[in-house]
């Protein structure tokens, strides 16, 4: 870069495997919001295989006390927890490595940690003594301990800081003139993300702290049902979209470090980010849409018009994401038919196969269920059925984690400047984990259209389950089994290179 | 790069097979968008999402007053009242941790108002093996338009958590000619 960082002196350091500058705090922070991510992701990890050998009818391994308490606790562990800690760290990488800049403040960065990480613990100890069985959605007048909503609402401020402390980052890189010209691509998405959250945390607190103040006793009445309904999934929603965002942001960032990636048109991509940001907090709508208190013409205005143009920006990540790795693979010569570029690209690099597959399973599994699960039509024969989780494991979990996994990858060797052991197994931990929450997904979809409801500890007690979704639910329990072992693999190969890890200081991290 | 800031002139209109995939894809959600609101109009499988605000209490005591004049039998194995409401009439559901009540009886091809309430917490209506599903919130009562075009008995599934005793509350609607 032609400009000039930001930097104290002896606060960063150059990348010896890519050339950019890592501001030092930032660094410490990456790696305390890491480790953090992946501790909580190992917690909702647990929960995960318990809830998959429970649905299994075979095995049901739970009783109904803790197959619903875990329902709870993997909710909030996976999809607020690991996401978060995960997200704000990906802020701060994109905020000073790829802006040559030094982070706003080491203080505010430790408040919002601080926050963030005795309130998931606080939300953690709520669940586990067992006065907290209110799934994540919490829906009122389902009433939870007041430290299950305090734990949330301290989560909720600390990621807030967390994303101020982003924000000024972006103001002083700009005002220091650290960088020339526009924001780098994969910093405008993780803004896009950041913008969105603040939304989402909004949302989030305009529910719960009502909800709270009712639980500690200060409320007589707990807040309208329909209302809360309306208000939480303005959280519950948009923040997937924080995760679409980051997870595409990802994509562009590992596409560029694994293949040299180069999108075609800065302009469509950005133009996309900017239609998640103003047309994805109507869409939460689509979960109100067999609800009373909303109105179907306030239903279909929310669901069709808006979320297609999200819809939209997500089918143009489909096309811009792929062109990008295409054109790059074709300039290096790999033309030889339609998808020669396709079988020459690293497959036994983690980073891009899990970038890869990510980007598959979203799309194709994701994106279409969702599409289709957010009509008023369909959704009437899928609501709170096992269609909905099958959805949301292909976007959230063979999506944005998968994702997340890939970049894992590289943020080791090159943050943690530790090197990986058992790199054949890293090579197919993708792969594995990948396949498992297909399998998972797809059985978890047929299942709901058998009529299986989501969230239920014995799905046969008055539904006399057909063949059909029994064999389903086997398909959950196998598939559950299968993204587990995935997962496993992958923590347990990430916390032996943290901790027991080559250091690669000095040199180029061993390529993939 | 995606990693650097573009270069100057990034700003420009897409062209080749970019241009045409976008194209594609915004005709794509165009179609979408039309497509619901017809199917709303044209296929008629929705709830408009009529509904009222209603205190918990005082749907209790509406069922209580349907189940009261409309009761035409007992189930054997539920033990609850099988209230036969009115052809064109309405017809009440209640739920409550953890069941659903009354049992229905419904005549086939008959249209009916059916109003679903909860005393308690919110709860999932899933027909089941139609597989049917409305949330039902506390508070308000929601009124479904429905006629049931095939007999038999369905089940009435709960799909929304309501408590440990979740799983176990199923209720029952039968349709006769």
């Amino acid at each position: 870069m032609s400009s000039v960082g930001n930097f104290l002196p002896n606060q960063s350091r150059t990348c010896d495997t890519t050339g950019l500058p890592v501001c030092l705090t930032a660094q410490f922070f990456i790696k305390a919001h890491a480790v953090c991510a992946v501790v909580f992701l190992l917690v909702g990890a647990i929960g995960a295989i318990l809830l998959a050998l429970t649905r299994w009818p075979a095995v049901q391994l739970l009783g109904p006390t803790w197959y619903y308490r875990t329902v709870t606790l993997h909710g909030i562990n996976m999809l607020i927890f690991w996401i978060l800690f995960f997200e704000v760290a990906v802020l701060y990488f994109c905020c000073t490595s790829l802006l040559n800049s030094r982070l706003f403040s080491r203080g505010v960065a430790w408040l919002g940690f601080v926050l963030m990480v005795v309130g998931a613990l606080m939300t953690d100890v709520a669940i586990f003594q067992g006065r907290s069985d209110v799934m994540m959605t919490s829906y009122v007048p389902l009433k939870a301990s007041p430290w299950f909503y305090l734990g949330l609402i301290l989560v909720a401020v600390g990621t807030l800081i967390g994303v101020v402390n982003y924000f000024l980052t972006l103001y002083i890189a700009k005002r220091d003139g650290t960088y020339d010209g526009s924001l780098p691509l994969v910093v405008f998405g993780a803004t896009a993300a950041a913008i969105i959250a603040v939304v989402a945390i909004l949302h989030g607190a305009v529910a719960l702290i009502p909800t709270w103040a009712w639980s500690m006793g200060w409320l007589s009445e707990p807040p309208d049902a329909a209302w809360y309904r309306l208000i939480w999934w303005g959280l519950g929603h948009v923040s997937q979209q924080v995760n679409v965002c980051a997870m595409v942001s990802v994509w562009y960032f590992l596409a560029t470090l694994t293949t040299g990636a180069k999108p075609l048109n800065q302009a469509v991509c950005r133009t996309a980010f900017v239609f998640y940001v103003l047309f994805i907090n109507l869409a939460s709508a689509h979960h109100l849409l067999v609800d009373p208190g909303v109105g179907a013409t306030w239903k279909i205005w929310n669901t069709s018009y808006a979320m297609y143009l999200a819809v939209l920006a997500s089918m143009i990540h489909g096309f811009t994401v792929p062109a990008s790795v295409e054109s790059a693979m074709r300039a290096k010569g790999y033309t030889k038919g339609l998808f020669g570029w396709l079988f020459a690209c690293p497959w036994k690099n983690p980073g891009f196969s899990a970038f890869f597959l990510s980007l598959v399973i979203f799309g194709f599994m994701g994106g279409i269920t969702g599409v289709t699960l957010g009509t008023q039509q369909i959704n009437i024969i899928a609501h709170n059925t096992l269609r909905i989780p099958g959805h949301f494991h292909a976007t959230v979990v063979g999506g944005t984690t998968l994702a997340f996994m890939g970049l894992t990858y590289y943020v080791v060797p090159l943050i943690f400047r530790r090197e990986y052991y058992a790199r054949p197994l890293a090579r197919i931990q993708p792969y594995l984990f990948g396949s498992g929450i297909a399998i998972m997904a797809l059985a978890m979809s047929f299942a709901g259209s058998y009529g299986v409801p989501r969230r239920v500890w014995d799905a046969d007690a008055g539904a006399n389950l057909s063949a059909g979704a029994n064999l389903m639910l086997a398909g959950v329990g196998l598939g559950g089994t299968l993204a587990f072992i995935g997962l496993l693999t992958f923590i347990l190969l990430t916390v032996a290179a943290v901790f027991f890890g080559k250091k690669n200081e000095g040199r180029p991290m061993t390529a993939w | 790069m995606s990693i650097s800031p573009p270069p100057p002139g990034w700003f420009k209109a897409p062209t080749g097979g970019e241009r045409t995939w976008v194209g594609i894809a915004l005709l794509w959600c165009l179609l979408m968008f039309l497509m619901m609101p017809y199917w709303h109009f044209r296929g008629k499988q929705n709830s408009t999402g009529e509904a009222y605000r209603v205190a918990p209490a005082d749907f209790a005591a509406r069922v209580e007053r349907f189940v009261e004049s409309n009761k035409v039998a007992e189930d054997p194995q539920s033990k609850k009242p099988i209230v036969e409401p009115a052809p064109g009439g309405d017809a009440y559901l209640q739920a409550r941790m953890w069941d659903w009540y009354p049992v229905l009886r419904l005549k086939k091809g008959q249209e009916y108002r059916l109003h679903i309430s909860s005393l308690d917490l919110q709860h999932g209506f899933s027909l089941q093996p139609m597989n049917m599903n409305f949330q039902v919130l506390p508070g308000y009562d929601h009124v479904l338009t429905i006629t049931p075009t095939r007999t038999g008995d369905y089940r009435v599934v709960c799909n929304e958590f309501c408590g440990i005793g979740h799983h176990t509350m199923v209720g029952k609607i039968e349709v006769r000619d």
